[in-house]
């Protein structure tokens, strides 16, 4: 198999790199300086993609690469893929469910109560020596509030359970009504926001779900709410989202996801109702590694004609 | 006017900056405020010797058995925290006077809070944030990676109120509770060490929550941090004299164990300066119950007890003096 051209879109973990590279062709997208040469050179021989959340596979990089077989995303999200077209092509896709869905759900956990209880300001306040003129202001308890989901899938159950562990009433938002489950369901994401202390975005992003968290939903969320997102940046309207909070319109927000990583609005840099996090939902060692897997046994399963592990399309 | 038609008379000895149950207390009480004297203190208690029956203790202004000398009818001393460290409890139990202590009140705050702890310490939230904020993530790429918090075994220093509450959150993250306590719980479905040393030896991250007494004074050493080992994580929302903070700093920076998230200190508000340069630590201003629910719940429990007391009806939240 090492004559097989894999395209590594980005860096995004240097164990698959090693593992991809002692098995397949590996290039690296991102080392070449004119990608249009590189591509122009390689077409004929990459058969394989390999991206994450932030560049998979486009409607133009499927048109550049005619040998392409399959793309297998070091991601659950498959936002960055051109899902109709790789069908229309017979190009699988798979991704990386079910390994990374309590390392989200924990970070989601962790950004509430960063958020409610002012975790990181606390720890800036004390290394600042400012605890020696004072003591920290009140934070707003967690255990006991509404929890809003948006997409129930595995992700929101995940983070469903945890917090019900805080004796937190969960309702969620969904394509469809789960008739099994015990939480309350809205049919609308700005009747949830109205009805939630907390709302937590655990959708795909689809055509559909792109600003799924607008104006209103905000407004609706209010003052006393807070917004966390862990689930990709263009879900929620950034921009409202910022005018929003310097406004005080939106009590907070705990982002893990930005519409244009790793650009962060400077506006929220100064202020103490926000957590801002660099994409680490799936961040731990044991997590990446078990992602990492899961793509290397992809692309050896379809090379060699077993069936692919985790496939999407 | 008779002297039984008065509300009763409360000692308050509490520091100027704790003054959030003064409002509340008044309205039912007769307060005397140690923090309003314009005489010395011994003397301003010899005074109101025979009529002081009950003292309020807000925040930590230590209860010595030299100011309780000067009080022979005192009956009941009533905390509003949890922890009464702070207390000459042995004097106390010679003397017969009940001490009230929290409860329950703030429980769920601090149980929260050193969940949110744990996890901040784990995926380095705190850092993270600081790693945005400082325009690093635009510059120098991706964060470093953090240590998954589902799956880990916790092992809980005292499984009273708050470690049970702690307990019961960590379940749907898959954590293995097991806890070591002064004895073991019949009715918890957790494994029980007798001893802090195999506590830290079969875990990954150790919770601090149980009492400070003479017995748990530095409970935690070098050799529980030694045997914790170097990926291990301390969480510490009981007492900072429950750690041995300098060899605590020792093991942190030389990477004995693998990080900590505290809320105490063994001499706040001070805190080791060489801790402010770690990633894998996760500071915070005694701030675990600080929310005003529980300043709220506090209070309601501290007026129960009294009232309990002075209508000779069962206490609350007795403290046991052994």
């Amino acid at each position: 198999m090492e004559s097989i051209g894999v395209l590594m879109m980005c860096p995004m973990s240097s164990y698959l790199e090693n593992e991809l590279q002692k098995r397949f062709n590996l290039h690296r997208f991102w080392n070449s300086p004119e990608k249009s040469v590189f591509l122009e050179n390689h077409r004929n021989s990459i058969r394989a993609v390999v991206g994450n959340a932030s560049a998979g596979a486009d409607a133009q990089l499927i048109d550049d690469l005619p040998k392409l077989e399959i793309v297998s995303s070091f991601s659950v999200g498959l936002d960055k893929i051109d899902l109709g077209k790789c069908k229309e092509k017979g190009i699988r896709v798979t991704n990386t469910p079910d390994v990374l869905t309590e390392d989200v759900a924990d970070l989601a956990i962790g950004l509430i109560l960063a958020l409610l209880r002012r975790l990181c300001e606390c720890d800036r306040y004390v290394r600042s020596g400012k605890w020696k003129q004072g003591d920290f202001q009140l934070t707003t308890k967690f255990s006991g509030k509404s929890v809003g989901i948006i997409g129930l899938g595995r992700i929101g159950t995940a983070i469903a359970k945890r917090a019900e562990a805080f004796s937190c009433p969960i309702n969620y938002y969904s394509r469809t009504v789960k008739t099994d489950i015990a939480y309350k369901y809205y049919p609308t994401v700005v009747d949830l926001a109205k009805n939630s202390d907390i709302l937590v975005v655990a959708c795909p992003l689809t055509d559909k779900t792109k600003h799924i968290v607008n104006r209103q939903v905000m407004d609706a969320l209010g003052a006393k709410g807070v917004l966390i997102n862990i689930g990709r940046g263009p879900h929620v309207d950034e921009q409202e989202l910022v005018k929003a909070l310097t406004e005080g319109r939106l009590g907070g927000a705990a982002l893990d996801v930005f519409e244009q990583e790793p650009h962060v609005p400077e506006e929220l840099f100064a202020l103490e109702n926000v957590v801002l996090l660099p994409h680490v939902g799936s961040g731990t060692v044991e997590t990446r590694n078990a992602m990492a897997d899961l793509v290397v046994g992809n692309l050896e399963a379809h090379f060699t004609g077993k069936p692919l592990l985790t496939p999407v399309v | 006017m008779s002297e039984s038609s008065d509300p009763p008379l409360v000692l308050l000895h509490r520091l100027p900056s704790f003054n959030y149950f003064d409002e509340n207390l008044s309205r039912d009480f007769r307060i005397l405020n140690t923090d309003t004297l314009s005489e010395p203190l011994p003397i301003f208690l010899s005074r109101h010797a025979a009529s002081i029956r009950a003292i309020v203790s807000v925040g930590g202004l230590s209860i010595t058995s030299e100011l309780i000398s000067h009080l022979p009818s005192l009956q009941i001393l009533v905390c509003t925290s949890v922890g009464v460290d702070h207390v000459d409890l042995a004097e106390c139990k010679r003397r017969g006077i009940a001490v009230t202590n929290a409860g329950n009140a703030f429980s769920d705050d601090v149980a929260d809070f050193a969940v949110g702890l744990l996890i901040s310490v784990l995926r380095r939230i705190p850092a993270a944030d600081r790693y945005v904020r400082s325009g690093n993530w635009e510059n120098l790429g991706d964060f470093q990676l953090g240590s998954k918090v589902s799956g880990k075994r916790v092992g809980i220093v005292g499984l009273g109120s708050i470690g049970s509450f702690i307990a019961k959150r960590l379940e749907p993250f898959g954590c293995i509770i097991s806890y070591n306590s002064r004895s073991q719980k019949q009715s918890s479905p957790y494994q029980y060490y007798s001893d802090i040393l195999s506590l830290a030896a079969n875990n990954d991250v150790l919770v601090l929550c149980c009492s400070l007494t003479d017995q748990t004074h530095h409970i935690v050493n070098r050799e529980v941090m030694e045997s914790l080992g170097k990926d291990g994580v301390i969480i510490n929302v009981g007492r900072g004299k429950l750690i041995d903070e300098k060899e605590m700093v020792k093991c942190l920076i030389e990477g004995v164990i693998g990080g900590a998230g505290l809320d105490v200190f063994e001499d706040e508000p001070e805190v080791p300066e060489v801790l402010f340069g770690l990633d894998n630590v996760v500071l915070s201003p005694h701030a675990a119950m600080a929310t005003p629910g529980s300043v709220n719940n506090v209070a309601e429990v501290a007026l129960a007890n009294l009232k309990a007391f002075f209508s000779n009806q069962p206490l609350i939240s007795p403290v046991q003096l052994d």
